[in-house]
């Protein structure tokens, strides 16, 4: 029995896109992944060619699109594959026929296929389907034949790739948005991997009315993951040294509700330890050290935003879409403000009862320096959770929690993942794996007598 | 059964929170901290004692002390007291039946898009490692909805529901999922849907019925021919199918201090690799000072191999 939700307004888990929203699109099953804000005037660039994004709005997340040859020009069209489709390419003959093919005689001389590109062209003026042009590209290979069955498919999948992309039309979640820049810009996010992100979250314990503090250096990617847990309740205070704070742009990507926005917030660590006088020669100290990174961080901060939708021209290659001032139509798509200055009533509420878990992903930073100032401000037995792309600094946070007994339960743990490919008599781990998503040390806050609350 | 648990694990109520201050109250369950590999979960009573190899502790010492606190025994030993958190539970909860862990759990909760006010059906329950977990992510709107088919395990399950306070989150029922599916009542309700049974592929065509379009499905399978089973019967009304392994390696950290009077370029006993101590010597050499310290990290030598797999797919777009 589905709960009645009790909030009014938009629904907090929408399925259906809508005009201004953020959405993933990703592009042959995939092969590329770009970020996009849904309007009338956004475009997609696949190929030499641009496509409008209008046919993609109000339409469910999950639906597929397929490029179509229009009367003026090809245009995204809404797709659903027919189940037969994948009951005939991979189960039908493959395990209870002998497969009696293989291909000693075929040669790799680019001379199998006897059509040619202009030939091509012809057929798509004519109006001929993708679909079509692939099954002609089949019927005019000399060496198709000859092929094993499982060669055929992957030869058709990779002209159909080619010739009637399809795009699927995807929900920003934290799951996709690390992902998809996990696998293309890696660095910006510090390396965090899916799953070392997903460790972040439960080894802090975040759950609804907990108030999170967050140091992310890693452009917004944790604040978000800690947001969208926190569904509109508690509050994620994402805080930095310095004066300025760091970019926290990938919170755009997620399609947060106002409630959700609100409580994003930043505060500088000058501002969450004002009260305390005694702190304040520890802060100028930090000050000095952190100038530097914020304005390393201030760079490339710019390229990280989806204000809106009009792709680089250069073959496709910047798939994550930056700032771009050609914007369209901000007007209609702007995003709910987050990140805003917490008030002075919210720094005081969370000096009296603490926070409830702390997250740090700082892959630049000493993670002992930041740990030391920051464990007092955590509730007494609050967990928390440090990423670091390197193993050193995390080992030397950790002898030194010891050894000043400020935490226990301390591990540090390294996350390992493989993906596998499940297919008929095929099944093995996939040949391309990640090295490395960096390593955690988690830990619970104790208390001592000379904690300061 | 007298309902306890004052102290919820989750924040159901602002005002319960843990903060600076909320002291341990009777009543309360806390996590008894004797070693990272020795913890158990004790229900604070007044009157009642708590004993261990380090001699025997009074819960009425314990009551109006912060968590987070070291308290000692008539002997001079001493525990910790923790804030329960569904991680701790996972490592003291009874094993009735094999569970997932911390690696296994973040990654399912992730992966599933799970969010509060998700609805969210799960079987086996099993001991509840897992269900505890989607209880906390689906807080404080959400619901999980939890099957198993052994009356007993339900029972036992829905008793440390109870202690750890997430009953009202979690409703679980008895039901042979694999043979008679999912009750009706929830098709096309849920957002996402787990599954640890032995013969999965019987339970994925009523799975599909359950979940919402572009909804997730996961399913754990300790072995490979069950994988391959239940992706063969995914592939009608599934999309995007990703089956992936995770594990988790940890790391011993030591401080090596060793004797380094006699350090250059031959090859004498020198630091081992790692990041020295900056030494405040104007010369900066090593020489001048007879000791250095480095701390250093290795591979724990214990390692698990294996747990299960995880299959994941999305629910296919039909309308």
């Amino acid at each position: 029995m589905s709960e009645s939700k009790p909030e009014s307004g938009p629904v907090p888990n929408p399925r259906v896109t809508w005009e201004g929203c953020s959405v993933l699109l990703d592009i042959n099953d995939g092969d590329r992944l770009v970020f996009a804000r849904l309007s009338a005037g956004s475009t997609l660039k696949i190929g030499n060619k641009t496509f409008s994004l209008r046919p993609l709005i109000g339409c469910p997340f999950g639906s597929l699109f397929q490029v179509e040859s229009g009367k003026e020009k090809p245009y995204l069209s809404r797709f659903v594959p027919p189940t037969e489709e994948n009951n005939v390419q991979d189960e039908g003959g493959c395990q209870s026929q002998e497969e009696s093919r293989d291909n000693r005689a075929i040669i790799d001389n680019n001379q199998a296929q006897s059509l040619t590109g202009e030939d091509i062209e012809a057929m798509r003026r004519q109006g001929a389907t993708g679909d079509e042009i692939v099954e002609a590209l089949v019927a005019n290979s000399a060496t198709f034949e000859k092929k094993t069955q499982f060669s055929q498919e992957k030869y058709r999948l990779k002209k159909q790739k080619k010739y009637a992309p399809r795009v699927l039309l995807r929900r920003p979640f934290s799951r996709s948005i690390c992902e998809a820049y996990f696998k293309k810009y890696p660095a910006r996010i510090g390396f965090l991997r899916v799953d070392a992100l997903s460790l972040l979250l439960s080894m802090a314990n975040v759950t609804a009315n907990s108030d999170v503090l967050v140091v992310d250096m890693v452009g917004g990617l944790v604040t978000g993951a800690v947001a969208e847990r926190l569904g509109g309740t508690g509050s994620v205070c994402s805080t930095y040294l310095g004066g300025t704070p760091y970019p926290i742009e990938i919170i755009r990507m997620f399609n947060f509700s106002n409630e959700i926005c609100k409580r994003i917030l930043r505060c500088s660590f000058n501002d969450l330890c004002s009260v305390q006088n005694d702190m304040g020669e520890q802060v100028n100290q930090h000050e000095d050290v952190c100038a530097m990174e914020s304005q390393s961080n201030e760079k490339t901060s710019l390229s990280v935003s989806t204000e809106d939708v009009h792709l680089s021209s250069k073959n496709g290659d910047t798939d994550l879409v930056p700032e771009n001032e050609l914007s369209t139509s901000s007007k209609t798509c702007k995003a709910p403000k987050a990140g805003e200055k917490a008030t002075k009533e919210v720094i005081q509420s969370w000096k009296e009862n603490g926070f409830s878990s702390l997250i740090v992903a700082a892959p630049e930073q000493d993670a002992w320096s930041l740990v030391k100032d920051l464990l007092p401000l955590l509730t007494y037995s609050a967990p928390f959770a440090i990423y670091h792309q390197y193993l050193q600094p995390l080992a030397t946070c950790m002898h030194n929690l010891q050894h000043e007994k400020m935490a226990i339960g301390l591990q540090i743990s390294e996350p390992w993942l493989r993906e596998y490919q499940v297919l008929p008599s095929r099944t093995h781990p996939c040949m391309q794996m990640s090295g490395t998503g960096g390593y955690i040390l988690s830990g619970t806050r104790l208390y001592t007598n000379t904690s300061q609350p | 059964m007298v309902k306890f648990s004052i102290c919820k694990m989750l924040l159901m109520d602002p005002s319960k929170k843990i903060s600076f201050n909320r002291c341990i109250r009777d009543g309360d369950l806390v996590i008894v901290y004797e070693r990272h590999d020795i913890m158990k979960a004790v229900k604070v009573c007044e009157s009642s004692v708590f004993q261990n190899r380090f001699g025997l502790f009074k819960h009425s010492d314990w009551i109006g002390k912060p968590f987070g606190s070291k308290v000692f025994s008539n002997k001079g030993g001493f525990i910790y007291l923790l804030a329960p958190t569904p991680e701790l539970w996972t490592l003291v909860l009874s094993h009735r039946t094999q569970i997932l862990y911390i690696a296994d759990i973040s990654f399912v909760i992730m992966y599933l898009e799970i969010v509060a006010g998700c609805l969210v059906l799960e079987s086996g329950t099993g001991s509840g490692s897992l269900t505890t977990s989607l209880a906390r992510a689906v807080a404080p709107t959400g619901h999980v909805y939890t099957f198993d088919f052994h009356e007993q395990r339900a029972a036992s399950a829905r008793e440390d529901f109870e202690r750890t306070g997430v009953n009202t989150l979690v409703t679980v029922g008895v039901r042979d999922i694999q043979g008679e599916g999912f009750p009706d009542e929830f098709s096309g309700s849920a957002d996402s849907v787990f599954l640890d049974l032995p013969q999965p592929w019987l339970a994925i065509p009523s799975a599909g019925k359950m979940l919402k379009q572009d909804g997730v499905l996961c399913s754990f399978s300790p072995c490979i021919e069950q994988v391959q089973r239940s992706c063969e019967t995914l592939r009608s009304n599934f999309t995007d199918i990703r089956t992936f392994e995770i594990l988790l390696r940890t790391y011993e950290v030591r401080e090596w201090k060793m004797d380094c009077s006699k350090v250059d370029d031959g090859g004498s006993v020198a630091c081992p690799p790692g990041k020295r101590r900056r030494q405040p010597s104007s010369e900066g050499s090593v020489r001048d000072n007879p000791s250095c310290a480095a701390v250093m990290a290795r591979p724990s030598a214990e390692a698990r191999g294996h747990t299960g797999y995880l299959t994941f797919a999305r629910l296919k777009c039909m309308s």
